[in-house]
């Protein structure tokens, strides 16, 4: 599944606009980590154990919009928009969405199948 | 005598907090400024296209993010500033660290995928609790047949 934020994915032509596809995650931080962010807090910096938190939130939001998107039918994403925001003080959402569509190749002489979501 | 070990304490905090924070800061500029120079063949915009007459044949979506933290001094600066009001100059660098970061990080995922040019790219700033702030860089990588550098 291709994932883009732009409104067209280079060197594809939309033909089907399946709908809104949506995923969220909200991650509450453990003691541990709230501890060492604390600790963070007095001499700055990068606080990693939350960047970590984050970016796993960022993935499974993502893959949860993807998997909606697919249920829509849908072969790409595009316009793909993440928002994040704290709730109940202590946990913070991580919401992503965009809009599923149907792609298909543009190029004459292009295989017919899109790239695999990680590569090209 | 009562009031002289809180107060020590705070001073304390401040010192380590301080020396600490500056020498965390002057270090992650420095480490930044290498990083940027060995991604400065990227291009980057956040205009939704490419210069006319270039063409790319696919797109994926790249993003990077971090969490940072200001050091004690600096919160006792924001402080004290929420009394009269008005810039607080010394966060200004923790945000545009915060920035930098983030759109490395964006930047080295695309370019571990062979591309050289990010479009449409976006940076979300949200507050995660407890002094601490997240910046999100996302952006989309193309590939362009060419292989020519995109100059906007």
């Amino acid at each position: 599944m291709i994932l883009v934020n732009t409104e067209t994915i280079p060197g594809f032509r939309i033909v089907r606009l399946c709908g809104l596809a949506q995923g969220n995650t909200i991650r509450a931080k453990n003691i541990g980590r709230d501890i060492g962010a604390g600790f963070k807090n007095i001499v700055g910096g990068e606080i990693r154990a939350y960047t970590e938190l984050m970016t796993e939130a960022r993935t499974e939001a993502t893959q949860r919009m993807v998997a909606q998107a697919q249920q829509m039918g849908a072969n790409a994403v595009v316009n793909v928009r993440f928002t994040t925001s704290q709730v109940a003080g202590a946990a913070a959402e991580l919401y992503a969405y965009g809009t599923a569509v149907v792609v298909e190749q543009d190029a004459p002489n292009a295989p017919s199948q899109p790239p695999a979501a990680q590569g090209w | 005598m009562e009031l002289l070990l809180p107060l020590g304490v705070t001073l304390l905090l401040l010192l380590i907090g301080g020396l600490a924070g500056t020498i965390t800061e002057q270090r992650h500029l420095q480490d930044l400024a290498a990083r940027e120079a060995a991604l400065g063949h990227m291009s980057l915009t956040d205009l939704k296209s490419l210069p006319p007459g270039m063409t790319a044949d696919a797109g994926v979506l790249v993003s990077g993010n971090v969490v940072i933290a200001s050091d004690y001094l600096k919160q006792v600066r924001i402080g004290l500033r929420g009394i009269v009001g008005g810039e607080v100059r010394s966060y200004r660098t923790v945000m545009d660290r915060a920035r930098r970061e983030a759109r490395l990080r964006m930047l080295a995922e695309a370019a571990a995928m062979g591309s050289s040019t990010v479009i449409n790219i976006r940076l979300t700033t949200t507050d995660v609790g407890r002094g601490t702030t997240e910046v999100i860089c996302y952006g989309t990588a193309v590939r362009t047949p060419s292989a020519a550098r995109a100059v906007w």
